[in-house]
């Protein structure tokens, strides 16, 4: 048993059951439904916002890209000029591959030792697929989950709601995103626990996201496709908070105010934890920065002067030597 | 111990990278400071030269390490100071999501097994103090979220760790986030000397570049007479008299390349080449190249102490440059040297606006990519010769050589050289192949003695480190019978031949210039009958069989 992973789904649990009692049992559904919401909203923001301007704050004072490809060089060498970049397009490009596809994580590859002693490589793109499924699906759940707050529906979202249930054979209408989701997160929650230097490597804060996005989906599904909750009542609810006129209609179940609850917690952690990496890949030093080093100087806004040891002095040291090995000096004596 | 631990037997103590991790958690796991894989302390009086902080005789093996008393404070200090003038340490200290992908990517992971060499967890090592010191989370929650607070313990895992590491960026390519643990190392190095916990092999060379231009120490008169020698033996060798150009006002080009490479062999054949190279281009084009005393040192082992120790070394590249009144500065071979000149010099020195962009007066070419920082790498220079038909060249003299490129880390991944020197490998030698493709470019493999570590007493960690790109190198010797090893990088030229040595007996290693150099036909040579090494040419051998 692992106490890191135990310990976040005792966590997970208890959230749960704190927003089952707390909206069902005693009744708060405002503070659920209204108070919660909003606190998790403006924390999200004010959070995300404070995050990236505090590393705005701290300046770039070396253009340090990690180079993957030939640099720009003679004119009749090609220049890799995507994992290369020495224009602003360059990067742009590259940053869009890095977050929309995670170009990086592409390129991971196993070791393996052959009978333990020849190292070899294996194909492993398994990480690679099952990031990718989480967040585009994650993201899809997302989009889809605005028409909820939008009346009428924008276009777009019945659109992507189309594609998502592309596999439609019957009613309930399915769509395929929750599922890749929660397989993609229950993916990644196996391989952290099978892994020994994945399980070694991770804490807490590792396993938390993952089970809290799990009881979402799954508490999301469940209401979708079993107990079949009332959506026009919670479209109410919804509307309201968007509008500003927040009121809870009768007839909500309790499922959706532990669902809007784990939603909330999400909000409200996202800031303080690694899923500002969503921002961070974006300032990443190594990948946002053009590798046109030595054609374009990259000011360090703090430089300050240094100590040096000046030719001065190191001929005053060693002037005579100099002298008698037939080395030209500056000044004879 | 390397002599004591055969290859296999050291193969079966890593047991496939599949170890059992520790029972105990990282956190719980203390450090055990192993002879062979850690480098002696810095010697005080090095450290004083250079008047960097709390210069102490301290040895790692001792429970006492001599440090002053608040260095708590002074630790805790020092991070503020860099995550508030770094924004990619505060990045990499908030973003990482521990994915793993670093893991197996690092060689001094896969040739040691030690978890704490997974660069995700050399990075925690840092993260966890962060987190207990700089976040609200990390205060509140402590070992839940990862935080831990400084204690003697954690100094000693981060000092034996962070000397672990070579910066050589290969996890930073996989990192889905560009994390890049080189700068995590670099700002934990700038920690551990804010309070005199450098190594020596590190700390004295910087000392003695500082005061004699090169990390090795070599006094201007003796530096003349290492060149002098290498001149008598290419006479030997070639029939032709050279004369190098030594702190010569007014010359073309200011030429700067690691020590390293007059001072030990195989180094040396290469630093021969280039005196060849200058010389042709002397009587052939008229071209003066310079050599200077003052800034005799390409490499600069600032860089592995702190951004302002880099500085202060890098400045004499300059300030000879100004003094010399040259047009522009062409530089050696060289791994960190390179990842200096390419993205910090510059901005540390800079702007080099006393100097002209840089073009080759020889072909005409203007070096664009050169433009600001005025400073052109060896490669790029002779590939320009070469692809202009500049250099008269006789391939079959390298045919003895079969041929394998080593991309060294820095300009691999901190620049992106990687087709110039392949070009000049395929125009000066007949065979060529490449190593398997997981090991060669971006993805290259560090010869694990990067950055400072190219110590002897720490054999065992350079071995281990060396093991991934020993495997690939035994593999084209096994597959094409490749018998020498190119590089471009003087610590590679130091460090290689051991490992080779060790993992794959039978391969030699080289500079690139050596192979040019065997190959260029000097005006007035005599016909060669040995390469610079002083071994028979291949041509030559089949001439006895006839």
């Amino acid at each position: 048993m692992n106490v890191n992973y135990l310990f976040s789904l005792l966590v997970v649990v208890a959230l749960f059951l704190f927003a089952w009692v707390g909206a069902g049992v005693w009744e708060m559904k405002y503070l659920f439904g209204v108070f919660i919401p909003y606190a998790a909203f403006i924390t999200f923001a004010i959070g995300v916002i404070y995050r990236i301007v505090n590393w705005a704050q701290s300046p770039v004072p070396f253009r340090i890209p990690t180079t993957c490809g030939q640099a720009e060089s003679l004119p009749w060498i090609k220049q890799n000029k995507i994992d290369n970049p020495s224009t602003l397009w360059g990067v742009i490009v590259r940053m869009l591959l890095e977050v929309l596809f995670f170009r990086s994580l592409f390129r991971n590859i196993k070791l393996e030792f052959n009978a333990g002693k020849r190292i070899a490589y294996e194909w492993e793109k398994w990480l690679w697929l099952a990031a990718l499924a989480f967040h585009w699906s994650f993201l899809a759940v997302l989009v889809r989950h605005l028409r909820f707050f939008t009346e009428p529906v924008p276009f777009a979202i019945q659109m992507l709601e189309e594609m998502d249930s592309i596999l439609q054979v019957g009613l309930p209408v399915i769509f395929l995103s929750g599922f890749a989701l929660l397989a993609a997160a229950t993916y990644l929650f196996v391989r952290r626990v099978v892994i020994p230097q994945v399980r070694y490597i991770s804490l807490p804060a590792d396993y938390f996201p993952l089970f809290l996005i799990m009881a979402i989906a799954a508490t999301g599904m469940f209401m979708r496709y079993l107990t079949k909750v009332d959506i026009i009542r919670i479209k109410e609810l919804t509307m309201g908070l968007v509008s500003l006129h927040p009121a809870i209609p009768d007839g909500v179940g309790t499922l959706f105010f532990v669902h809007l609850f784990l939603v909330c917690v999400l909000f409200a952690y996202f800031p303080f934890s690694k899923l500002m990496h969503s921002g961070g890949v974006l300032m990443s030093p190594t990948r946002n920065l053009a590798n046109n080093n030595r054609a374009k100087r990259h000011v360090n806004p703090w430089n300050y002067p240094v100590k040096v040891h000046t030719y001065e002095e190191y001929e005053n040291e060693f002037r005579d030597r100099m002298i008698e090995a037939g080395l030209p000096v500056d000044k004879k004596e | 111990m390397s002599d004591e631990l055969k290859p296999d037997a050291f193969l079966s103590k890593i047991n496939g990278c599949h170890h059992q991790s520790p029972i105990t958690g990282w956190m719980d796991t203390p450090t055990d400071i192993r002879k062979g894989m850690y480098c002696y302390a810095a010697n005080p009086k090095s450290v004083e030269y250079l008047s960097l902080p709390h210069a102490h005789s301290w040895n790692p093996m001792d429970d006492d390490w001599k440090l002053p008393d608040n260095w708590k404070e002074i630790l805790h200090k020092g991070f503020k100071e860099r995550l508030e003038r770094f924004r990619s340490l505060k990045i990499f200290m908030d973003i990482c999501v521990r994915c793993g992908a670093c893991a197996d990517k690092c060689h001094f992971f896969i040739g040691t097994g030690d978890p704490k060499n997974m660069p995700v967890l050399r990075a925690e090592l840092l993260r966890s103090v962060y987190r207990n010191d700089f976040t609200t989370a990390g205060k509140i929650l402590g070992r839940l979220n990862g935080a831990r607070e400084l204690t003697m313990d954690v100094l000693k895992e981060w000092w034996y760790y962070f000397f672990q590491c070579t910066e050589c960026r290969r996890c930073s390519v996989f990192c889905p986030y560009g994390i890049d643990t080189a700068e995590i190392t670099i700002m934990a190095r700038e920690l551990l000397n804010l309070i005199g916990l450098n190594i020596d092999w590190i700390a004295t060379p910087v000392a003695n570049c500082f005061r004699t231009g090169n990390h090795l120490g070599i006094q201007p008169h003796a530096f003349k007479d290492m060149l002098d020698f290498f001149v008598e033996d290419i006479e030997d060798i070639t029939g032709v008299a050279l004369e190098p150009s030594f702190n010569k006002k007014g010359a073309d080009i200011l030429f700067i390349t690691p020590s390293g490479d007059v001072f030990a062999d195989p180094g040396t054949y290469t630093c021969m080449g280039y005196l060849i190279l200058f010389h042709y281009l002397k009587v052939k084009y008229g071209l003066e190249v310079t050599w200077s005393t003052y800034a005799s040192e390409g490499g600069n082992f600032g860089f592995f102490t702190s951004h302002e120790t880099m500085k202060r070394l890098n400045s004499k590249m300059y300030a000879e440059a100004k003094r010399l009144g040259v047009k522009w500065i062409l530089g050696g071979e060289c791994g960190h040297m390179w990842r200096v000149i390419h993205q910090y010099m510059d901005t540390m020195n800079g702007p080099a606006d006393f100097l002209e962009v840089p073009v080759s007066p020889i072909t005409g070419t203007r070096f664009e990519n050169a433009a600001s920082t005025k400073m052109v790498h060896i490669a790029e220079f002779t590939a320009d010769l070469i692809k202009h038909n500049k250099l008269e060249l006789d391939k079959s003299r390298n045919d003895g050589k079969i041929v394998t490129f080593h991309d060294s880390c820095n300009p691999a991944r901190g620049m992106g050289l990687l087709d110039e020197p392949r070009y000049v490998i395929k125009e000066t030698c007949n065979k060529f192949y490449e190593m398997p493709s997981n090991t060669i470019r971006e993805q290259t493999f560090c010869c694990g003695s990067g950055s400072g570590l190219n110590a002897g007493e720490n054999m065992e960690l350079r071995l281990a480190g060396g093991l991934p790109r020993s495997n690939a190198v035994k593999y084209v010797h096994e597959t094409h019978g490749v018998n020498m090893l190119a590089c471009v990088c003087a610590i590679d030229r130091a460090a290689l031949p051991t490992l080779m040595e060790y993992w794959v007996p039978g391969v030699e290693v080289t500079g690139l210039h050596e192979l040019v150099a065997n190959a260029l036909i000097l005006p007035g040579e005599k016909e060669r009958d040995t390469d610079l090494r002083g071994e028979p040419l291949a041509s030559m051998e089949g001439d006895d069989a006839e």
